[in-house]
């Protein structure tokens, strides 16, 4: 097994584990949207990078670039989406 | 250290950090908390079933892991649409 995919692999199952933390330990909603959005994103980014390291053909490792794509797409709208109705709905961000 | 072996022990890490996100659909508070676990649990999806095309040899889960990024994000935003509307509009 390639080195590289196995440290990018490793690197993302960090990553995710950084965005369960955050979304067990902040504070509040926007807070956790933060953590979850973006952490679990990069993880995300470098297991599919991992991936398509090994893939045996060009067009598997596109169609994981593809889906990755499309997942930075969903979460960012949904992030958006949540933390607005979250404010609407008088959920004011946490503060030291 | 073979390629399954690797899978297999990543694909149990994903897994536990599913089990532990489960613990914010418990303690909330708000519906939304709830909520951002469902997009916890379709971004680990996303990756476990990419990997799992690889380690079972089915490429149909790679489009399996396409159709899961697409409906976390619809489900967000139905429940934002749906359930979670200012105060004024639901009491």
């Amino acid at each position: 097994m390639n080195g590289l995919a196995l440290a990018c692999m490793v690197l993302g199952a960090l990553f995710f584990l950084a965005g369960t933390v955050g979304l067990l330990r902040f504070p509040d909603v926007h807070a956790r949207l933060h953590a979850l959005t973006k952490a679990d994103n990069v993880g995300l980014g470098f297991l599919l990078l991992g991936l398509a390291l090994e893939a045996s053909s060009p067009a598997v490792a596109a169609k994981l670039f593809v889906t990755w794509c499309l997942v930075l797409l969903a979460s960012a709208s949904v992030s958006h989406v949540i933390a607005r109705a979250a404010l609407r709905r008088g959920v004011e961000p946490w503060q030291r | 250290m073979n390629l399954d072996t690797v899978h297999t022990g990543l694909a149990l890490f994903l897994l536990a950090n599913l089990l532990a996100g489960l613990w914010r659909v418990l303690a909330g508070p708000t519906a939304a908390d709830r909520m951002l676990s469902t997009q916890l649990f379709g971004t680990t999806a996303v990756a476990l079933l990419a990997m799992e095309a690889d380690t079972r040899g089915m490429p149909a889960l790679r489009d399996v892991a396409l159709v899961f990024a697409l409906l976390a994000a619809i489900t967000a935003v139905a429940f934002v649409r749906r359930v979670w509307q200012p105060r004024e509009e639901d009491e």
